[in-house]
């Protein structure tokens, strides 16, 4: 087994520098890799490109980077939940290239997998296929979309063992074992870091392959963003 | 009466059909997984990677580990599924999810939609919305029929950004149930105690009316 343990998130992040590419795995604040956020938002590290399906919140997740303004270049889906990210994208401060989800997701797993480009008809017709490659197949118009690989990938899983090997839990798995396979490194933080053997080599979600540096997360906060219950009868 | 948002999505779940999987957007169509009629089964898909989605938790039983597209609570349900980004968008782009039903700013009478920017507004982005319209077969979008300042949503052509090309295929509103045909919006249907004269006001576009229009039988 190959150790990929390392021993605080500090050290996991050696080697992240101003003007990366950085991925972030996580849904709205569902299964993001909070440690290493914080941890990046106390550095002098600045001009980063981050990949993101979202922007955080004001004052938690990738809102932490937003407001140091260490973000040069968004990368996202939907960043309809953050005040300051709206601020900043409408005075052109943030340069944002919004992509559509499932692009982005095919985007990252493509850069994982060795995929350098495919065609999709998401967008076709659209602001986002301009100046795109358009082709037909089956008649039916698609355009042609790139890779994406980082500089680091930040993920965040429910278990890990010391091999990188990942299971994450509900839907917070989202763009984790995608951003994971598309990190020239990949950092991945996990609830419970469980000894060798103790997961079930059939429920692995991510092989630790695509991992470089495993880190058991201090604490986790897990913020609810929309919270909605029913009343028990 | 013009419908309220429940009575929308009340009459958009007689779309539903049995062994149907649907994806439910934001808004308005969220409401539609609480009127599903009797005797169907229907599974419904999140975009953020869950098939089977239940209803919101109970009160202190909500998980942050389980919320759907639009960052809300929710359960699963006997027989779920959890799957990463890239497997959900593999559901929605090969046509395996037969149904999206979701909200927009405008609609044109040729199925153009917009719903994810307001230039120089309003930029929260397309999200999943790009990849449903470009590849589900059937899309219905629930929405009110004008918006705050009384403007028809229902147009010749859309003027806002556009998220797909001609993908619409039904309209559903707080007045009437609009097809879209290769012609354009055809009514087919009008609220109860609605009249015809009141939906033609209300929607600036042409309509295709054949025949006495029948109420929506809610």
């Amino acid at each position: 087994m190959i150790n990929k343990v390392v021993q605080s998130i500090e050290k996991a992040l050696i080697g992240v520098e101003s003007e990366m590419t950085l991925m972030f795995g996580g849904f709205g604040l569902s299964g993001i890799p909070e440690n290493a956020i914080k941890a990046l938002s106390k550095k002098d590290i600045f001009n980063l490109t981050c990949v993101s399906n979202n922007a955080g919140v004001d004052n938690f997740g990738l809102g932490l980077l937003l407001k140091r303004r260490q973000i040069k270049k968004m990368i996202s889906s939907y960043v309809g939940e953050n005040a300051e990210f709206e601020r900043q994208m409408l005075s052109e401060e943030l340069e944002v290239d919004l992509i559509p989800q499932g692009t982005l997701a095919e985007r990252c797993r493509a850069g994982g997998a060795g995929i350098p480009a495919f065609y999709t008809p998401a967008g076709f017709g659209t602001e986002v296929a301009e100046g795109k490659e358009v082709r037909e197949f089956n008649r039916v118009p698609h355009i042609l979309e790139y890779a994406l690989r980082a500089d680091f990938a930040f993920v965040k899983a429910w278990k890990g063992d010391a091999a990188g090997n990942l299971v994450y839990k509900g839907t917070a798995r989202n763009f984790n074992p995608l951003m994971a396979m598309a990190g020239k490194i990949t950092v991945a933080e996990v609830e419970e870091l469980v000894p060798p053997g103790s997961l079930d080599p059939n429920t692995i979600h991510t092989p630790g392959i695509f991992v470089q540096r495993i880190v058991q997360g201090d604490k986790y906060e897990k913020r609810i963003e929309q919270l909605t219950v029913r009343k028990k009868t | 009466m013009a419908l309220d948002k429940n009575q929308i999505a009340q009459r958009i779940a007689q779309e539903l059909k049995h062994k149907m999987y649907v994806n439910l957007g934001i808004g308005i169509p969220t409401l539609v997984a609480n009127y599903i009629p009797k005797g169907i089964d229907i599974e419904f898909q999140s975009e953020n990677g869950v098939l089977g989605m239940g209803p919101f938790p109970f009160e202190g039983e909500e998980d942050p580990d389980m919320i759907n597209a639009g960052k809300q609570t929710i359960t699963t349900l006997d027989g779920a599924a959890l799957f990463d980004s890239a497997t959900s968008f593999a559901m929605i782009r090969g046509k395996h999810v037969q149904l999206t039903v979701l909200g927009a700013m405008e609609v044109a009478e040729n199925g153009d939609i917009a719903n994810w920017k307001i230039p120089n507004k309003m930029v929260k982005g397309m999200g999943g919305a790009m990849d449903l319209v470009a590849s589900a077969d059937n899309i219905i979008v629930a929405m009110m029929h004008t918006n705050r300042s009384g403007e028809s949503k229902i147009l010749k052509k859309c003027t806002l950004p556009i998220t797909g090309v001609s993908c619409v295929k039904k309209v559903i509103t707080n007045l009437a149930v609009l097809d879209i045909t290769k012609k354009g919006f055809q009514l087919i249907e009008r609220a109860p105690g609605v009249t015809v004269e009141e939906i033609i006001k209300a929607t600036n576009a042409d309509l295709i009316i054949n025949g006495p229009i029948p109420e929506m039988n809610l």
